[in-house]
């Protein structure tokens, strides 16, 4: 692609990985969660192979798929915690330790430090998400080949 | 006889769809609404999430997004496998 559209690549996918990152660590506060953060992130994977070719995202292929491995591993486990009372009991809500502050009754502004396992959740999601949907962008960029660079 | 059986059959879906239109209740009301109202109550204080979609999406039904999980695993297992390099 021409220098313009390289040149706003360049100061976009940090911008977008940021996003792709609030929207997964805040998915217990705010709208979105570990699919939607997860989206966002791989569209700046998107964006550097629309703006700077195949070559630039060909050695992410081993690291997204391990990505993506490693999150439904940690995703299961966590729903395992439960596995005392029922398979994804949130046992970590309430407890006080690790994400386990109450939260405030009715409206209010939000406290990170609640939800139990759902954060890990969140995140164990949003790693797998932007693993998979990554992994198949390379895969496509990889057979596609890119000769209107 | 054949343009006659299509109009008749036309006829016949209209008239269903317009019934069921006529007898549906009022927009956005729900027809049950018993787990609406016990995600609101009891999200806060269960999963200790404001969030209550997040709530239900990874607490009440984990199953789903274990499910979606799979999906997503299978879709990318799929792409790998079709866009592989063959030797020849």
């Amino acid at each position: 692609m021409s220098v313009v559209v390289r040149t706003i690549a360049r100061m976009l996918v940090p911008v977008v990985l940021i996003f792709g990152a609030y929207v997964i660590l805040h998915g217990h506060l705010t709208p979105g969660g570990g699919f939607q953060g997860g989206a966002v992130a791989a569209s700046a994977v998107a964006l550097l192979l629309v703006a700077f070719g195949t070559e630039s995202v060909k050695g992410l292929k081993a690291p997204f798929s391990v990505l993506e491995d490693l999150g439904g591993v940690a995703f299961v486990l966590l729903g395992l915690l439960g596995i005392g009372y029922t398979f994804f009991f949130n046992v970590l809500a309430g407890s006080g330790g690790l994400f386990g502050s109450p939260s405030p009754l009715g409206p209010n502004e939000g406290v990170l430090n609640t939800g139990g396992t759902l954060p890990l959740m969140n995140w164990a999601v949003g790693l797998k998400v932007l693993g998979g949907l990554g992994a198949v962008l390379v895969l496509f960029g990889l057979f596609g080949g890119d000769d209107d660079r | 006889m054949r343009r006659w059986a299509i109009l008749a059959g036309f006829l016949v879906v209209t008239g269903c769809l317009f019934l069921a239109g006529a007898r549906m209740r009022p927009f956005g009301a729900p027809r049950y609404d018993l787990m609406d109202r016990y995600f609101n109550a009891w999200s806060q204080t269960e999963a200790a999430t404001n969030n209550v979609v997040t709530a239900i999406v990874f607490d009440y039904r984990g199953y789903d997004t274990l499910g979606e999980a799979t999906v997503l695993f299978t879709a990318v297992v799929g792409v790998a496998l079709i866009l592989r390099k063959v030797k020849r």
